[in-house]
């Protein structure tokens, strides 16, 4: 019996010093990891939308609780202001969630641009959704109070051509985001006029 | 026992040079040596587990009951496993993604729990430190020397460095799955030639 005890007090004390140290590793090393999978997961898209900011939007960012998730926020500077701020949101494709990330103006809510970020779409089909411009260019310019569909739906988009539920699934996720700017957006504004001073 | 210091660490380099000589761990072997650079990678994370481990068990070695020493071993080598993958995400996040399953698999690496269970846990501090160094960099160093082959030959770079100039076909072979086994198989057979005298 004392045996017993023994074995189930040092194998309990050894999670233990384990879980702590883990837990202070992680605390240590959380932000820069944060940084890191923006840097090479979301960072390409986000400059390619935001192409001609003056700041790093991936350093300038903010969190807003929304419902009860936090949403990241990259402000981007334009000709010395916060103009524009980026998004993400995700859509059901074929493949899975469709991570997009929308950037819109915050002086005429129109949107900057968009931008595929993670997908599992079928590769040379619905993959195009990320790597053909020409369809996320669609987007550019449009104003928020839109409710963006592809035109097999009724609505202004162009599906990539043999790839109608993805470019569904990006749309969604562009509706998703703006609902959120929109529901947000007093606050957002409080943040960015922070980010002036 | 009356090895000295320095007889535990040379021997990992060449006498007991993991995968060659002890044949274990050769899952991380074939698997991450396409390239160099995460032959050395997989090799300097492996390294830090084995001697950190090593440590850990070698001053636990009378606490830790025999029932439960496997227990022990696998939670303490499991913590610096995760401590490493965790440091590598927050600093070398592009490694990171290209190593991917195999960081956490170091943990049933079976030259890191056999060097705790036939070494760490029977030895004092300085010995096993000595021992997990010497094992460590030998298993590196095998990496590297494995990858240097597949590399050279299957891409025709030595560290994304071209070294044959653009006429050069890569033997795509050498970077598949069955070139990594006839290397290994080459490279034990050079190995036993060599050491049979």
């Amino acid at each position: 019996m004392r045996e017993m005890i023994r074995l189930f007090l040092v194998v309990t004390l050894f999670s233990a010093f384990s879980g702590g140290l883990l837990a202070a590793v992680r605390t240590g090393t959380q932000e820069r990891i944060e940084y890191q999978q923006l840097k090479f997961v979301k960072g390409p898209t986000i400059k390619t939308i935001m192409k001609g900011c003056s700041n790093d939007p991936l350093v300038d960012r903010f969190k807003i609780v929304d419902r009860d998730k936090e949403r990241s926020f990259f402000v981007g500077v334009f000709d010395g202001k916060p103009r524009v701020v980026a998004l993400e949101s995700s859509g059901k494709g074929f493949g899975g969630n469709i991570g997009v990330i929308v950037a819109i103006n915050l002086d005429n809510d129109q949107i900057v641009g968009i931008g595929v970020t993670t997908h599992s779409e079928t590769p040379g089909l619905g993959s195009r959704t990320k790597t053909d411009p020409d369809f996320s260019a669609q987007f550019r310019g449009l104003p928020i109070n839109n409710v963006f569909k592809v035109k097999a739906d009724g609505g202004q988009i162009d599906a990539v051509s043999g790839a109608t539920i993805s470019s569904r699934g990006v749309c969604a996720a562009v509706n998703a985001s703006v609902d959120a700017y929109k529901r947000l957006k007093s606050q957002i504004l409080e943040k960015v006029r922070a980010f002036k001073a | 026992m009356a090895k000295s210091v320095v007889q535990e660490f040379t021997k990992g380099l060449w006498a007991e040079i993991p995968p060659f000589r002890l044949v274990l761990g050769l899952c991380p072997t074939l698997a991450v040596t396409k390239t160099v650079e995460n032959g050395i990678g997989m090799g300097v994370a492996t390294t830090f587990v084995l001697v950190c481990s090593n440590i850990i068990i070698s001053l636990l070695r009378n606490v830790i009951p025999k029932k439960v020493r496997i227990a022990c071993f696998i939670v303490v080598i499991a913590t610096f496993v995760t401590v490493v993958e965790l440091v590598m995400q927050a600093f070398t996040y592009p490694l990171f993604l290209k190593l991917g399953i195999f960081i956490p698999l170091i943990v049933v690496n079976c030259i890191v729990l056999g060097r705790a269970e036939a070494f760490a846990s029977k030895n004092g501090l300085v010995p096993s430190f000595a021992d997990g160094l010497g094992i460590g960099i030998g298993f590196t160093l095998s990496l590297a020397a494995l990858a240097t082959f597949r590399e050279v030959l299957g891409s025709g770079t030595f560290l994304n460095i071209p070294v044959f100039g653009p006429s050069f076909k890569p033997f795509g072979f050498m970077v598949e799955a069955p070139g990594a086994f006839m290397c290994l198989g080459l490279m034990l057979c050079i190995m036993n030639m060599l050491g049979k005298k």
